[in-house]
């Protein structure tokens, strides 16, 4: 069945252009970016601001170079900003200002 | 330039600001949250695998309603996900993925590691699930069957491994010391 | 629609990702292939609602198992593929 081009590019299981590649089985500890990415999250979670459900969504609709060159929290933490912004609980110029701010 | 492109720490920065400013997430939350996320590790999944070991109550426990079992090892599970623990037997070898993102134990197993999120682990586990062992230096006997369980819901996964020869009469504290990790999503497994 | 352990299921050919935004769980590898279920995993909140913050309605929630040589031409007969799949992804034969 050819079905690559109906796949979103997150669906990777089975995927010819990844079964080649090796698994890097190091142990790669995290950053305090990370798990702070991860903490804002799950707090956002817990307040029901923010479900999984749209985290996931938010990372699937990355454009598929950039998901694959940001690394796994660089996509949480732009799903993120992305539904806040979504939702109005921050707005654009409130972000632009923070971006700027010293 | 579309301001989600600005560098992960910068927005990181500006999005916690706000929300502080806002009153909407404190540092407090944030800080008590990475706090309880630092509790979960696989030490707890390693003792549930020994208590399953050596108490066959427990083990029909774990295996009937994981989360049931995770409390009754004092693990919080109050508003988690529904917790699945499959046995691997001398027939069946159990491998969890999670192909469309990274859904993990989390709560029983704390973050999941670094090659459980890499495209090559979600695209292969799925289609070549031997050969993504061999990486990991696991070969299993060609009649075990290998059930691949795809992460895909509500629900999340661990592997209860199977207790290795060489363990007669170890204590719990023993068996757990030898359970990892890749032990509990399928990728190895114990060894004296 | 409820569907037994054991039930046959047909897992639907459809591709709402061509069709627009959209957040689906239900992997590329099984649509329109053939499963069996085994077992009925509860009801939860459909995903591809709450993923844009609507209304989401409880679906039925199936465990289904695939042999891995009816998704992959290489797959081994004996080695399974167990997947959760929401019941209105699933069809009878």
């Amino acid at each position: 069945m050819d079905d690559d081009s109906k796949r979103a590019h997150h669906d990777m299981g089975g995927v010819p252009k990844y079964m080649c590649e090796a698994v890097d089985i190091e142990p790669h500890a995290l950053t305090a970016f990370d798990r702070e990415v991860d903490a804002l999250r799950g707090v956002l979670g817990a307040k029901a601001i923010m479900t999984v459900d749209e985290l996931r969504r938010g990372i699937e609709a990355i454009p598929e170079d950039e998901y694959h060159r940001l690394s796994y929290y660089r996509r949480w933490i732009r799903s993120v900003a992305d539904s806040l912004l979504r939702k109005g609980i921050i707005t654009e110029p409130e972000l632009r200002a923070a971006l700027e701010a010293k | 330039m579309n301001i989600l492109e600005t560098d992960g720490e910068a927005l990181l920065r500006a999005v916690r600001t706000l929300l502080a400013e806002k009153h909407i997430v404190t540092d407090a939350e944030v800080a008590e949250r990475l706090a309880s996320t630092d509790r979960a590790s696989p030490g707890q999944g390693a003792r549930m695998v020994a208590r399953a070991w050596t108490d066959a109550g427990y083990r029909a426990l774990m295996l009937e309603d994981g989360a049931k079992a995770a409390e009754a090892m004092d693990i919080p599970m109050r508003g988690m996900p529904p917790l699945g623990v499959l046995q691997n037997t001398d027939e069946v070898h159990n491998l969890i993925v999670c192909t469309l993102c990274s859904c993990y134990p989390r709560a029983v197993l704390g973050y999941p590691p670094f090659w459980y999120k890499s495209a090559a682990y979600r695209s292969r586990a799925v289609r070549d699930p031997r050969g993504l062992l061999a990486e990991f230096k696991t070969t299993l006997p060609e009649s075990v069957k290998i059930k691949v369980v795809d992460s895909t819901a509500d629900y999340r996964w661990m592997v209860l491994p199977k207790r290795p020869a060489g363990t007669e009469g170890w204590s719990v504290e023993q068996l757990a010391s030898i359970v990892r990790e890749g032990d509990m999503v399928g990728v190895t497994v114990p060894s004296v | 629609m409820n569907f037994s352990s054991g039930e046959t299921v047909i897992v639907k050919d459809d591709w709402p990702e061509t069709r627009g935004p959209v957040h689906i769980r239900t992997p590329h590898y099984v649509r329109g292939h053939t499963g069996r279920v085994v077992r009925y995993l509860g009801d939860y909140p459909n995903p591809e609602d709450l993923a844009f913050a609507r209304p989401a309605a409880k679906r039925a929630l199936y465990h289904v198992t695939f042999p891995m040589r009816e998704l992959w031409p290489e797959g081994k007969a004996a080695d399974e593929l167990v997947v959760e799949i929401y019941e209105h992804w699933l069809e009878r034969p």
